[in-house]
């Protein structure tokens, strides 16, 4: 087995005399003996490194991943798109995967100014002015969103429209068994969310585009929010958001996602990348890390952690997020694949997935006996309805060499569909392919 | 020993000291990096792809630079960066021990990176297997019955904890009655966080003049209105709480669970078990323990495992191995619900299995051998140059005081980690515990070598007899001297578009 561990037994005897002791079993002597574990962890004896690497490479070919031969064109909240080689062996440098957070910012500078940098192209993506350094995913950013929000209004119901993707609200839902805030579910109307008249919200929560890819009304979901006093949360997808006017020019109040698209692969869902803007207003509850630009002693431009009255470790019971370790390598790979693209790639990329999929939904509608879920326009993801059961659709269509989308769940309340999404990677043959094999399928 | 002979992990950044211009600076218009695959996909014009009242007019400025730049940039940014591959980072708690390249090629393996977290079951039996076997070793390390890999970090590991410990309660009918989560006065800022979102209220216990938990205090803040105790064992002065299974019995005698904090554990591979001790609920740090790189502070992982009284209430869907040797999902019939987008952070999860299969059931029991005496060692070779406030036999890491320095000559504990980076060696945890003045709190970690260990000590003893006028200057030699906190926070800058308006008050 390799050891990771340079001492050598000489290096132990001698460190051992050192501290007086004649044994590392005199190291336990707190350890009341009824606690010490005798014979050891029962775990196998370690591996050599390539046995190591021949056992997990075993286990990825017992999966099927994504690529030639099972062609994706599955989205709902994690998507396959192009990972440029310079972000690959950018984000790979072991000076940003092998870092501590950067609590001593005169060794951290290179950490965060790329987070500062992060900072500003997530609040620039987003249209709101400040942004905070990640958190864990679409999910916690919707959690801390709605923290955010109850505390700020003091009152604790917040409509959920039922366009948040399922895993979200249901992570949610989880979280607000602690914090005893009330989740109002919102019903779609052919697509788009149908916001009640009466209550007292102290948020809503909209995603943009919603989980059946469709555009929600961001302009009315605001005035139903001003009706209110209460904040307006959107959860954006920030590939469409090469496209369409931004959440902060709404007025959205927060805006949150999932920043998986921009640098990291389908990794079985995570580390993914939660990702958190809002307007300056709100920075005192902004959950989590912020970098700020300041100077050093001499003079000169450094950049540091800053507000961290807000954080745990200083308010401790009072602070109104536990976070702690979140997602800074991800950021950074976020940022530099943002940079990569630049002003005019990232219009360049939502155009190539919103024609893809148009495309390919044209295909399928074509179809006999497939429908559309809903009506309202969609972007770069949309959910027909087959004839078929669309799980058995999923299945059979392994066969045929594609992963054909994410069947829906019952919770967003649209009964049966399959959700299929297109990014710039799927070539004309692959979608022409993809469609006849549904065909064949739904048969 | 600390002749030259022997690898050392310490360097000064390599790095210039020229400041870098943000990406944002280098722009240039109409320069770019990007290409993409030729498609054949027919165009359309953008109009009939977006709603007209939702159509974007200009492109989202981001930058505009070209890959040589780009490249560049963020190469000069890695350089004035300090990190585990370029030196020892002793902080205590943190647990920054070297990360072998072996789980960096088994995270971009493409059979596990290239999956998609919605794929049927059929398709993922290699990410099943390996996360089900995760479970189960990190459940014989711990002494627990099953685990949950979702939460993706140690703070959201704590917060499933408690929600966790709220549906046993809840079950049990005192969901109302039983509002109070006691946690030591030595504990890490995110438990008192965490114990707040889980709505339960705080209540703390004081240490003993041993560094441990006060019993008899314990005893008094004990009734049938408490959920829980929260405990790190090693506590965070590096002590182990010798009367744990004392605590855990007057716990349990009050219906209360026990919640292991498992930012220690490094501590205690292979030597002792959370579960024999007496707890519920255990979580763990992957980034710090089983050696997954902290990625700049993350992302991390926070498995929780549990006795199998509450394995019911695990988060779902767990994967499962089924009675035919196949692999599937299983929805815990009590389940919290779910605490992440998908299946927590799996390539994260991933590394952290190829750790423990590399280092095996013997390798890990090193680890923790060796975590443990380089502590030691530390203790006892700087003992009378430092105060050591609790000064008996430590596990993992060591608390320090610089109190004696600060009243002799003003040196305080905030310059010696500062001096440090000068040194070569990243700075140890200062201010914490906060139950210790001027608290230097050092975890060496078993992966540096007793020569790197020897010339930490040395340069600590330097630092000691240094003037503090000195001190008070450092760092000099890293990219950036020491750094305006209060001035950042009093006109907040936090992004480039702030910076250009002059900040914002």
């Amino acid at each position: 087995m390799p050891s990771y561990v340079p001492h050598t037994d000489a290096d132990i005897a001698a460190m051992l005399a050192f501290c007086g002791l004649s044994s590392i079993d005199e190291l336990w002597e707190t350890i009341p003996s009824a606690l010490r574990l005798a014979g050891g962890l029962d775990i196998a004896p370690g591996l050599s490194e390539p046995d190591t690497l021949a056992r997990f490479e075993r286990l990825g070919a017992a999966n099927r991943a994504c690529g030639p031969d099972l062609v994706c064109f599955a989205g709902a909240g994690a998507y396959d798109h192009e990972i440029p080689s310079a972000i690959r062996r950018l984000a790979n440098r072991t000076e940003f995967v092998t870092a501590y957070t950067p609590y001593q910012p005169e060794v951290a500078q290179g950490v965060l100014q790329a987070l500062f940098e992060y900072q500003t192209l997530v609040a620039r993506l987003t249209g709101l002015e400040v942004a905070n350094a990640s958190l864990y995913d679409g999910a916690s950013a919707c959690v801390e969103a709605v923290n955010l929000a109850v505390a700020a209004a003091g009152r604790s119901t917040v409509w959920v429209s039922r366009g948040v993707h399922p895993t979200w609200r249901e992570t949610m839902r989880t979280f607000a068994a602690g914090t005893g805030h009330d989740l109002v579910d919102v019903d779609l109307v052919d697509g788009t969310t149908a916001w009640p008249a009466g209550g007292e919200p102290a948020a809503l929560l909209v995603q943009y585009p919603n989980h059946l890819g469709c555009v929600e009304d961001l302009a009315a979901a605001r005035a139903v929010a001003d009706a209110h006093g209460a904040m307006l949360l959107v959860a954006v997808d920030p590939v469409a958001a090469g496209m369409l006017r931004s959440a902060g020019d709404f007025g959205a109040d927060v805006a949150v996602g999932e920043g998986q698209p921009f640098g990291t692969p389908l990794s079985f869902g995570g580390p993914y990348l939660g990702l958190f803007a809002c307007r300056l207003e709100h920075v005192r509850r902004l959950p989590g890390r912020l970098v700020g630009e300041t100077v050093d002693a001499d003079g000169r431009r450094a950049y540091v952690t800053t507000l961290r009255t807000r954080e745990q470790d200083i308010r401790r019971e009072k602070a109104s997020s536990n976070v702690c370790t979140n997602q800074t390598l991800i950021a950074v790979t976020c940022a530099i694949q943002l940079a990569w693209l630049g002003t005019g790639g990232l219009r360049e990329l939502a155009r190539r997935c919103a024609r893809g999929a148009r495309y390919a939904r044209d295909g399928l509608l074509a179809l006999d006996g497939v429908e559309p879920v809903a009506t309202a326009p969609t972007i770069r993801e949309f959910a027909v309805r087959p004839p078929v059961d669309s799980a058995t659709v999923v299945d059979r269509m392994l066969e045929e060499g594609f992963l054909a989308g994410v069947p829906l769940d019952e919770s967003v309340g649209a009964g049966d569909g399959l959700l299929v999404a297109v990014t710039e990677r799927r070539t004309r043959d692959e979608i022409d392919a993809y469609v006849a094999a549904v065909e064949r399928v739904i048969k | 020993m600390s002749g030259p002979a022997g690898g050392r992990a310490t360097s000064i950044p390599l790095m210039g000291r020229d400041e870098e211009p943000t990406v944002f600076e280098l722009s240039s218009t109409g320069r770019r990096a990007w290409s993409f695959r030729t498609t054949g996909v027919p165009e359309w014009p953008e109009d009939e792809l977006v709603p007209a009242g939702h159509r974007r007019d200009e492109p989202v400025p981001l930058a505009e630079v070209s890959e040589r730049d780009l490249v560049a940039h963020f190469t000069r940014l890695s350089h004035r960066q300090y990190s585990v591959d370029l030196g020892a980072y002793p902080l205590g708690s943190c647990t920054m021990k070297y990360n072998p390249k072996l789980c960096d090629d088994v995270a971009a393996m493409a059979g596990l990176a290239n999956v998609h977290p919605a794929a049927p079951v059929a398709t993922i039996q290699g990410w099943l297997e390996l996360l089900v076997e995760l479970g189960e070793s990190l459940c014989a390390i711990t002494g627990m019955h099953s685990a949950t890999l979702q939460p993706p970090a140690g703070a959201a590991g704590e917060l499933t904890g408690l929600l966790l410990m709220r549906a046993w309660h809840r079950d049990h009918g005192e969901d109302a009655t039983r509002r109070r989560v006691i946690i030591p006065d030595s504990a890490h800022g995110t438990n008192p966080a965490s114990v707040t979102l889980g709505g339960y209220e705080v209540t703390t216990v004081p240490s003993d003049d041993r560094g441990c938990v006060d019993v008899a205090a314990l005893r008094e803040r004990l009734d049938t209105d408490v959920a829980g105790i929260m405990l790190t064992n090693p506590n965070t002065l590096g002590l182990f709480e010798e009367d744990i299974l004392e605590i855990a019995r007057s716990v349990h005698e009050v219906g209360g669970l026990l919640y292991y904090d498992g930012a220690n554990l490094n501590a205690i591979l292979g030597v002792t078990r959370p579960g024999d001790m007496g707890f519920d609920i255990v979580h763990m740090n992957l980034h710090k323990t089983f050696a997954v790189p902290h990625g700049g502070g993350g992302p991390g992982a926070g498995p929780v495992a549990v006795s199998e009284r509450l394995a019911r209430y695990l988060p779902g869907p767990c994967p499962v191995r089924l009675a035919d040797g196949t692999f599937g999902w299983h929805a815990p019939d009590r389940s919290i619900g779910r605490v992440h987008s998908w299946h927590g952070n799996a390539l994260a999860l991933a590394r952290a299995a190829s750790y423990i299969v590399a280092n095996g059931g013997d390798g890990l029991q090193q680890v923790s051998e060796v975590a443990v005496l380089n502590a030691n060692w530390l203790r006892h070779r700087l003992r009378g140059v430092y105060d050591v406030p609790f000064d008996r036999p430590n596990m993992h890491e060591v608390v320090f005081s610089a109190t004696n320095l600060k009243k002799a000559r003003g040196l305080r504990a905030v310059d010696v980690a500062k001096r440090l980076l000068e040194e070569g060696f990243h700075a140890p945890t200062v201010y914490f515990p906060l139950i210790v003045d001027e608290a230097l709190m050092v975890e060496p970690t078993e992966t540096e070598s007793p020569e790197t260990v020897a010339a930490l000590a040395d340069a600590m003893e330097r630092i000691a007899q240094d003037s503090a006028d000195a001190a008070h200057d450092a760092p000099r030699t890293t990219p950036v001297g020491r750094v305006d906190e209060a001035r950042a926070a009093r006109q907040l800058i936090p992004t480039f578009d702030a910076r250009r308006s002059g900040g914002a008050d």
